[in-house]
């Protein structure tokens, strides 16, 4: 039995099943398509992939009008360009129009580890969730990923997906329905509750085992829309805890912490947000050096914990 | 030559009244991109009132042809044809950017009918423009798509992209046109910034570039018959105009990119109506 698996890869295979009856996805790709996979869909349905070349604005604004055309139109690129470098035309042809255009940000975070930080990507949740009508996906595995992108091409308006570069263990339920919007409790606890999201599920369910041994019972919620954000299921999960603590491989400004934070401000709990500081990524030989270095390791969200429950 | 004198007669009338009709929505003191509207005028009116296929009954037709206004700003002419043709009603002139209003200061595909995309931010239409040509390809639709263009404009990196792109693509049936008025909002072209040689350019991307007089009926309808029946690939119309044509205070003035006009300078602009009436039926 597998126990991790490509996400991208898993993208990549799943548009071309999706590809297969539904005969409006149409694929846009600025020449990243072998890392980003959607090349599997262009030697499926080469008559439906669209290959834009390093042109990333172009491509996003192509997409609204593929979209005003009927289809469904998947941008491709890595997470930095997908939504930076054509921020405005996502903004302005695709997100105020409200258009059915799906977004992939590949290689996100800090997970193209040997590229550095012109490709790495530590505030694209931000860019992308600040924007009214865009929905905002991050799974944590290949199996979220699969679901993720079956209920992205059915569900109507822009939407978002950043897909880490490397495999990832599976942690999720591959026989659990999913939806968009969900939340999903992955380890149950009672003193604090941990809301994490993509890499930083897994991390956060071995900081569970940590703790475990230190007498601390922690919840961890597996976030993966980050915007809508479920404020209700939020708020429920923080029933009887003594603290929150949110962890993300982005920056502490404008990500998942600061959705988290902002959902729950009227809420008397101490809440940590571990993230990447204000400063861009590196390179490195291999990404467990960056998931070190820069603080998002099970040991960081354990840490967090301790400072959350000193806090009372 | 698929017109006749008196179809050219009639769309000259027309270009008259979407002049009017832009006069109506910005009266003295409210501010309006008069000049890149006006210069535009013609070209809008044998697009809406000739060339295109529209369905105003239904604006939402799927066998319609599409225009995008990327100029976006100059959406006034843009609400001046599609009033003529129905799409709502003249009350809503006098209520340009407003609030309650659903004609937006910048093209709005959710507030007004007979918009087709989200467009203001410069540089972005062209784009769309090809995603939908493309599109129609795909389901080999007979449908054409326009995209109007600033001179002005054409600075913005994104357009050479998709330039580019449709070649590559032989969108045979997306025609661009560009308003050449050689002057933009503070100055001319030429002095913020060099875009000469435009044919020159389009050319050398692939594009059927076709150059004609931007104010003149015959060469405008010409010219979109001939970018139709063009089958290789993608057209550009440089139309040579004028900004603010038709109203002399503002011919050939960069400050009325956008401003409001004096009690004055309106009566003016009024009078020039007339006279442009009683030229036509002489």
């Amino acid at each position: 039995m597998r126990t991790s698996d490509s996400l991208r890869k898993t993208y990549g295979e799943t548009l071309v099943e999706l590809g297969k009856d539904n005969k409006e996805i149409v694929m846009l790709e600025a020449d990243l398509g072998n890392s980003t996979m959607s090349a599997m869909f262009g030697a499926a349905y080469p008559e439906r992939y669209f290959q834009m070349g390093i042109a990333e604005q172009n491509m996003a604004s192509v997409a609204a009008g593929l979209s005003l055309a009927g289809k469904i139109p998947f941008i491709n690129s890595f997470a930095v360009f997908a939504t930076g470098r054509a921020y405005d035309q996502i903004r302005s042809s695709v997100a105020i129009a409200n258009l059915n255009v799906k977004i992939c940000g590949s290689s996100a975070g800090l997970s193209d580890f040997g590229d550095g930080k012109t490709h790495q990507s530590i505030d694209d949740i931000a860019l992308m969730q600040v924007l009214p009508n865009m929905t905002v996906l991050s799974p944590c595995d290949a199996i979220e990923t699969e679901k993720m992108t079956k209920a992205m091409a059915e569900c109507n308006g822009p939407v978002y997906l950043r897909i880490n570069r490397n495999d990832l263990p599976l942690v999720t339920d591959p026989k659990a329905e999913y939806k968009i919007g969900q939340m999903t409790e992955m380890v149950e606890g009672k003193d604090v509750v941990v809301f994490a999201t993509g890499v930083m599920v897994q991390q956060s369910m071995e900081a569970a085992k940590i703790l475990e041994k230190e007498g601390i019972s922690i919840r961890v919620v597996n976030v993966s829309t980050i915007k809508p954000l479920d404020i209700a299921a939020l708020e429920s999960y923080c029933e009887g805890v003594k603290g929150v603590v949110t962890a993300e491989e982005h920056s502490i400004f404008g990500g998942l912490g600061s959705a988290v934070c902002s959902a729950l401000s009227k809420k008397r709990l101490p809440i940590e947000v571990l993230g990447v500081q204000d400063s861009f990524g590196t390179s490195a030989e291999n990404y467990s050096i960056l998931l070190k270095a820069y603080g998002l390791e099970s040991e960081d969200v354990a840490k967090k914990v301790r400072a959350v429950l000193s806090a009372n | 030559m698929n017109y006749s004198q008196e179809q050219v007669t009639e769309l000259k009338r027309k270009a008259i009244q979407v002049r009017a009709n832009i006069l109506e929505m910005i009266p003295p003191g409210k501010v309006g991109h008069l000049g890149g509207s006006t210069s535009i005028a013609d070209v809008m009116a044998a697009l809406y009132f000739h060339t295109m296929s529209v369905n105003p009954s239904d604006p939402k037709d799927p066998k319609r042809d599409r225009l995008i206004m990327s100029k976006g700003h100059a959406v006034l002419v843009q609400y001046a044809c599609l009033v003529e043709l129905g799409y709502f009603g003249r009350e809503e002139l006098a209520k340009v950017k407003t609030f309650e209003g659903m004609l937006q200061g910048h093209p709005d595909m959710d507030r007004t009918p007979g918009i087709e995309a989200v467009t203001g931010s410069l540089g972005q239409g062209l784009s769309v423009a090809l995603g939908l040509a493309l599109g129609f390809k795909l389901d080999k639709l007979p449908n054409r798509v326009y995209a109007i263009l600033g001179d002005g404009e054409l600075a913005e990196g994104q357009i050479w992209e998709a330039v580019m792109a449709a070649h590559g693509f032989k969108a045979n049936n997306l025609t661009a046109i560009v308003d050449f008025n050689g002057l933009q909002a503070t100055s001319t072209t030429k002095e913020i910034f060099p875009i000469e040689n435009l044919p020159q350019k389009w050319s050398s991307f692939g594009w059927n570039v076709i150059e004609i007089d931007g104010h003149d009926m015959v060469q405008i309808l010409d010219a979109l018959e001939a970018a139709k029946a063009f089958t290789d690939g993608p057209s550009v119309i440089l139309a040579h105009t004028v900004k603010g044509k038709c109203f002399a205070f503002a011919e050939g003035k960069a400050k009325y990119h956008n401003a409001a006009m004096t009690e004055e300078e309106y009566k003016e602009a009024w009078a020039c109506i007339e006279n442009l009436k009683r030229e036509v039926e002489a």
